[in-house]
């Protein structure tokens, strides 16, 4: 058994003691900035969602600067650890107690002033960064507040239905289509609705995601910086076939869009007469014949539930 | 109670409970309708015909027994049987000729953009022989009891109303409507769902229910074979 003589001496304030604070900084710095080097030109060019548009570039800004400011931290955190277990850890022999340290004011302060500093930090730069890029391509209502400078926007009406996605274009004619197409450098104003259930539109390369819900108009912009495929998913669970509520659009030339909607305006005006006049929300309620055009009555008390069936009836509630 | 008979109830509990799972997972969980095969014996070059109807009840045994669901049957191409299914397969960039018989009763369309014939060839259906390419699904002068939607390849194709409301599933009478189309199956084998994008089973104002949400009835399968 090891006696008291042959233990290494504890730590101590004393002046033999080697200031380890200055060490564990001095091994954290160079640390840091690498990291954060790494982060800023290395991955960050690389982070989801992509620079295709001026929401999905801002969104990318925001996760790189995120992560600079966490990897400092986390690697201080890792960095004292570290240096704790190889430090200060057990030597054999040594079953004296450590020192009677009883908190450090120093210290104390400069984490929580520090810790403090960069939350508020963040919260300033967060709120910043939805209000310039015009809410950053979420859905910011009926009556967005931060709206897009730079002229009237491309209104795009965005249409969710158990379970597909369509596309309504007033401002050429009001045609509804399954394709969605864009124009690069262009304000885009998705105004985004449902005819039944909620679904969530999320455009991914765009950066834009914005709730779907029926009888409401949610609003959220974009622009358009490169040109290239866009993947739309339903980011809400809608029922059998959320999962395959996917489409593709494009985002492509001005003079190609131009040329596109005047075509596809022109190709669907058999169904664009067919269809209501463009509005925000739809209702339901307002289908003709809504209760049911039968060419042959079933009998009565037959209880369908099929096309025969007056399923929008008395019988059944507007909402299960 | 004696060691013997604690060692027995305890055997029997245990394959009393591994039977109840067994029977929750087969009856269940695997529980499907058939898969009609329209690859059995298909020779390359040539089109595959599919008929298919739909009804305003289910009057058969079926998955989930729901004899008061609408729902789509497929006329088998070995048997000729129809049977109550939604599930079917086909070769790859293969003609496919399709019929409807429609023994159901009309449905006002929720969304008047499938009211458009797209994806068959010559982006044309016909009832009763007669082309159309966009149908009002509101006002007529065609009404409108389901459609035939495959998302995947941009198919949908409005079905024409028929003149009666049939009770007893799988109809056999003359009075139905026939909507006809063709199209080309996708060169790439796959899975492609397919649905009725008119709510027009147990459907509420805000939601597709019952039959719409039930593979089997108003949505199903296409599989693709390469």
């Amino acid at each position: 058994m090891a006696t008291a003589s042959e233990a290494p001496a504890a730590p101590s304030a004393g002046p033999g003691e080697p200031r380890h604070g200055l060490r564990i900084f001095l091994i954290w710095l160079p640390l840091a900035l690498i990291a954060d080097l790494l982060i800023v030109f290395v991955w960050g060019p690389h982070l989801p969602p992509g620079a295709m548009s001026t929401s999905a570039r801002s969104q990318q800004v925001d996760f790189i600067v995120l992560g600079a400011m966490a990897a400092p931290v986390m690697l201080f955190v890792l960095t004292y650890f570290g240096y704790a277990l190889i430090v200060w850890r057990h030597r054999e022999g040594d079953d004296t107690d450590g020192p009677p340290i009883h908190g450090n004011t120093r210290i104390a302060a400069t984490w929580i002033v520090t810790s403090s500093v960069i939350v508020l930090a963040l919260a300033v730069y967060g709120t910043i960064e939805l209000w310039l890029p015009a809410g950053a391509g979420a859905g910011e209502g009926n009556t967005p507040i931060w709206r897009p400078s730079g002229g009237a926007a491309l209104q795009v009406q965005v249409i969710g239905q158990q379970w597909r996605w369509t596309y309504r274009y007033p401002q050429f004619g009001g045609f509804e289509t399954t394709a969605l197409v864009l124009p690069v450098g262009e304000n885009i104003q998705f105004n985004v609705t449902s005819l039944d259930v909620i679904h969530s539109f999320w455009a991914y390369q765009l950066a834009v995601k914005a709730d779907a819900n029926p009888g409401i108009n949610n609003v959220a912009y974009t622009k358009p910086l490169h040109t290239g495929a866009v993947q739309v998913r339903c980011a809400e669970l809608c029922g059998l076939w959320h999962a395959d509520m996917t489409t593709s659009g494009v985002v492509v030339s001005v003079a190609v869009f131009r040329a596109w909607a005047s075509a596809t305006e022109t190709q669907l005006a058999a169904l664009t007469r067919n269809l209501p006049p463009y509005a925000l929300t739809y209702d339901a309620n307002q289908i003709p014949q809504l209760g049911k055009a039968f060419t042959a009555p079933p009998p009565a008390g037959a209880g369908l539930s099929g096309a025969g069936g007056g399923y929008y009836g008395g019988q059944y509630p507007v909402q299960p | 109670m004696s060691l013997p008979a604690r060692i027995v109830t305890l055997i029997v509990a245990f394959l009393a409970v591994v039977a109840g799972g067994v029977f929750v997972v087969a009856h269940y969980l695997l529980a499907g309708p058939p898969v009609e095969d329209f690859t059995a014996g298909h020779s390359a070059g040539l089109p595959v015909n599919i008929t298919m109807q739909t009804d305003a009840v289910t009057t058969v045994a079926s998955v989930g027994d729901h004899p008061t669901w609408v729902s789509y049957f497929i006329k088998s191409p070995q048997t000729g049987a129809w049977i109550h299914t939604t599930l079917f397969k086909v070769p790859a960039d293969t003609r496919v000729n399709v019929t409807i018989l429609g023994y159901d009763g009309s449905t006002p369309i929720r969304n008047q953009v499938w009211g458009q014939v797209t994806g068959t060839i010559g982006r044309v259906a016909f009832y009763s022989g007669k082309p159309v390419r966009t149908v009002n699904g509101w006002n007529g002068p065609y009404l409108i009891q389901h459609t035939f939607t495959i998302p995947g390849i941009g198919l949908n194709v409005p079905v024409e109303a028929g003149p009666g409301t049939c009770m007893t599933a799988p109809c056999t009478n003359n009075q139905h409507s026939t909507t006809t189309f063709s199209f080309i199956t996708p060169s790439q084998g796959g899975v492609y769902r397919w649905q009725c994008f008119i709510p027009c089973g147990l459907s509420f104002l805000y939601g597709n229910g019952g039959p719409m949400q039930t593979i089997g009835y108003m949505a199903g399968n296409m599989t693709v074979e390469s």
